[in-house]
C-alpha cells in the first residue's frame, strides 16, 4: 500500500451555475505520474487547477470537497494558498518564462520563500537545470534572456522553475500541447526522470502520451471521473463502455 | 472542358469588376490628397518655424549658444540679452517634475483598476479618469492658481507661484495620458505570466512588482514620455501659476518662466521682423526640436515593446 500524495474527496468545482467538476475523489500515490485524460471541457484541467487552488484567481469560481495532502484539507479558506503553492509546483500549456534572465527565471519562487545569500541561489539555479535535463543547453547563457530558447526549452525552464522550490508534487496542465514531437519527447523523458523525486499529475490530450508516461490513469467524461486504474490496465482492458469508446477514438 | 467554363467564368468576373476601377482611383486619390495635405502642413510648419528661429542667429546675428546658455533675458534694453536658460530650464524642470509625480500616480491607478476592481474599474474609473483629459487647460491654470498657489503661499516661503506649483497643476494634466496607457499595458499582459508567478507562491503584490511591471515597463515609459511631452508643450496652464519672471530660480517656490509660457507672454508685444520677435522664434524652435526627441524617445521605446 503506497502513501498517497494527495487525495481528493468529493471535490466540485463550479463556475458561476456551471457545475464544472462533480463529486471527484481521487488519490494520487506518492512518487508516481498520474494522467488525466478526456475529451475538450471535460473538466480536467479545472479539477487539476483546483488541487494548488489556481481557481482562487477566477471569481465566479467556486470549489468545495476535500483535498487532503498528509493530513491537512487544504482546500479550507484558513491554508495559507501562497505556501501551499510551494509544495504544489505548476506547469502550465504554454511556456511562460518571465521576461528576464534564465538565472532569474529559476530564482524567483526560491527567492520569495526566503533563499537570499547568492551561493545559495547559484547551486539551486544548477540543481534545478541539472534535475529538468536542460543544464548543459543553459550554463553558458544563464544570464541570458529566458526569450532566446526554444519553446521546448522554455518549457523545461518552467519546469525547472517549479523544481527549485522543492515542491512535493507537480502539476502538469498538457505540458506539450505546444510543443513539435522532438521537444514533446524530451519533455516527456523528463517527466520519467522527475518522477523518482516528485509525484506528478499530468493533463493530457494525447493518449499515447498518458500511456507512454503515467502509471494510473483516470478518464474525466462531463465532469465526472470514468474510470481511474493503472494506466495499462485502464487502456488495455477498460472496465467502462464509455472508456473503451473513448480510447478507441470512437468519441472525443 | 470544366476547366475551361471556369476560366471564362473568372474572366466574366474580371468584366464586372470593371466599373469598380473608377472607385478605386478615386478612393486612392482622395486618401492621396488626404495624407498630401497632412505631410505638406507638418513640412511647412516645421519649415516655418525653422526659417523664423534661425534668422535670430543669421540675420540677427544672435549667438545660438549664447542663447541656450545665456541666464539673462533682457530684450528692450539698449544691448538687448538673449539668454533662454532660465525658460529651458523652467520647461525643463516643471514637465519632469510633473512626471515624477504622476507616474507612480499613473501606474497605481491602473493598477487599480486593472487588478484590484476589473469590472468597477473599466466601467467607471477608466472614463472618470479620460474625462480629466478633456478638461480646458485654462481651467487647469485657473483651479491651479486659485487653489495651489494660495495653498503653497501659506505652506511655504515665497509667493506660491513657481516651479512646484506649475509641476502640480501639470501632473494632473498628464495623469490621464499616463493612466490610460499603463492600464491598456497591464491588461495586455498575459494571463500565463500571472499564473505562472502566483503558481511559484508569490503574492498579487509581488506578482504586480516583480512581473507586471517589469514586463511592462516598455509601455509604461512611453505613456510617461508621452505625459512629458505634453507638459512641455502645455502653455496657459503653466503661465497662470508660474510667475513668469525670466530667471532660474532658487527655490521650487520662486517665480519663473518656461519656453512656452515666455511665447505666448511676450508674442503680442512684439514687431514681427524684429529682433525680439524672432527671438520668440527661435524658442518655438527648441520646443520643437524638444517634441521631436519625445516622438523619437517613444518610437524607440515601442520598438523595444516585448509583448
Amino acid at each position: 500500500m503506497q502513501a498517497n500524495a494527495l487525495s481528493t474527496k468529493k471535490l466540485n468545482v463550479y463556475y458561476g451555475e456551471k457545475h464544472a467538476v462533480q463529486d471527484v475523489s481521487l488519490d494520487f500515490a506518492e512518487k508516481q505520474v498520474t494522467a488525466l485524460i478526456g475529451p475538450s471541457g471535460c473538466g480536467k484541467s479545472t479539477f487539476l487547477r483546483s488541487l494548488n487552488r489556481m481557481n482562487d484567481l477566477i471569481p465566479s469560481c467556486r470549489v468545495t470537497g476535500d483535498i487532503w495532502m498528509k493530513e491537512h484539507n487544504i482546500n479550507g479558506s484558513e491554508t495559507d494558498v501562497v505556501a501551499l503553492r510551494k509544495h504544489i509546483g505548476m506547469v502550465f500549456q504554454r511556456p511562460n518564462p518571465f521576461h528576464k534572465s534564465i538565472y532569474e527565471n529559476i530564482a524567483f519562487g526560491p527567492r520569495y520563500h526566503g533563499v537570499k545569500k547568492k551561493a545559495d541561489l547559484d547551486n539551486l539555479v544548477e540543481e534545478s537545470l541539472r534535475k529538468a535535463a536542460i543544464w548543459d543547453e543553459t550554463k553558458d547563457r544563464l544570464h541570458k534572456s529566458a526569450f532566446a530558447l526554444s519553446g521546448g526549452q522554455q518549457q523545461r525552464l518552467c519546469i525547472a522553475r517549479s523544481v527549485a522550490l522543492k515542491p512535493d508534487i507537480i502539476l502538469m496542465d498538457e505540458p506539450t500541447s505546444a510543443l513539435d514531437p522532438i521537444s514533446t519527447s524530451r519533455v516527456e523523458d523528463l517527466i520519467s526522470e522527475l518522477k523518482q523525486d516528485y509525484s506528478i499529475v499530468i493533463v493530457t490530450h494525447n493518449m499515447h502520451q498518458a500511456a507512454r508516461i503515467s502509471d494510473k490513469t483516470a478518464f474525466f467524461l462531463s465532469g465526472h471521473v470514468v474510470e481511474y486504474d493503472e494506466t495499462d490496465k485502464l487502456f488495455m482492458d477498460p472496465s467502462q463502455k464509455q472508456t473503451s469508446d473513448y480510447i478507441s477514438g470512437r468519441f472525443g | 472542358m470544366e476547366r475551361s467554363v471556369n476560366m471564362e467564368r473568372s474572366y466574366n468576373k474580371r468584366q464586372e469588376a470593371k466599373p469598380h476601377i473608377a472607385e478605386e482611383w478615386v478612393g486612392k486619390i482622395y486618401t492621396f490628397i488626404c495624407i498630401a495635405f497632412l505631410v505638406i502642413t507638418i513640412f511647412s510648419m516645421v519649415y516655418f518655424v525653422a526659417s523664423k528661429g534661425l534668422s535670430t542667429f543669421i540675420v540677427n546675428g544672435v549667438n545660438a549658444f549664447d542663447l541656450i546658455t545665456g541666464v539673462k533675458w533682457n530684450p528692450d534694453i539698449d544691448i538687448p540679452q538673449f539668454g533662454a536658460l532660465p525658460f529651458i530650464f523652467g520647461s525643463f524642470s516643471t514637465s519632469i517634475l510633473a512626471a515624477i509625480i504622476a507616474a507612480p500616480l499613473g501606474f497605481c491607478a491602473a493598477v487599480f483598476i486593472v487588478e484590484l476592481a476589473p469590472k468597477f474599474g473599466r466601467r467607471f474609473l477608466q472614463p472618470v479618469i479620460e474625462l480629466l483629459a478633456g478638461i480646458p487647460s485654462v481651467v487647469y491654470g485657473f483651479v491651479g492658481l486659485s487653489v495651489i498657489v494660495p495653498l503653497f503661499r501659506d505652506l511655504f516661503p515665497g509667493q506660491g507661484i513657481g516651479i512646484a506649483a506649475g509641476a502640480l497643476v501639470l501632473s494632473v494634466m498628464i495623469l490621464p495620458t499616463i493612466t490610460t496607457i499603463a492600464t491598456d499595458a497591464l491588461s495586455e499582459l498575459p494571463a500565463g505570466l500571472k499564473e505562472g508567478s502566483y503558481a511559484l507562491g508569490a503574492t498579487r503584490w509581488q506578482t504586480i512588482y516583480r512581473v507586471a511591471l517589469p514586463t511592462t515597463m516598455p509601455q509604461q515609459m512611453t505613456g510617461i514620455v508621452l505625459g512629458i511631452a505634453r507638459a512641455f508643450g502645455e502653455a496657459l496652464a503653466v503661465q497662470m501659476v508660474i510667475g513668469n519672471a525670466p530667471h532660474i530660480p532658487h527655490s521650487l517656490f520662486e517665480s519663473t518662466s518656461t519656453l512656452t509660457s515666455a511665447i505666448t507672454l511676450s508674442m503680442g508685444n512684439t514687431a514681427m521682423g524684429s529682433v525680439q520677435n524672432n527671438v520668440l522664434w527661435s524658442l518655438a524652435l527648441i520646443l520643437m526640436l524638444m517634441t521631436f526627441v519625445f516622438v523619437f524617445i517613444i518610437r524607440f521605446l515601442e520598438g523595444r515593446k516585448k509583448l
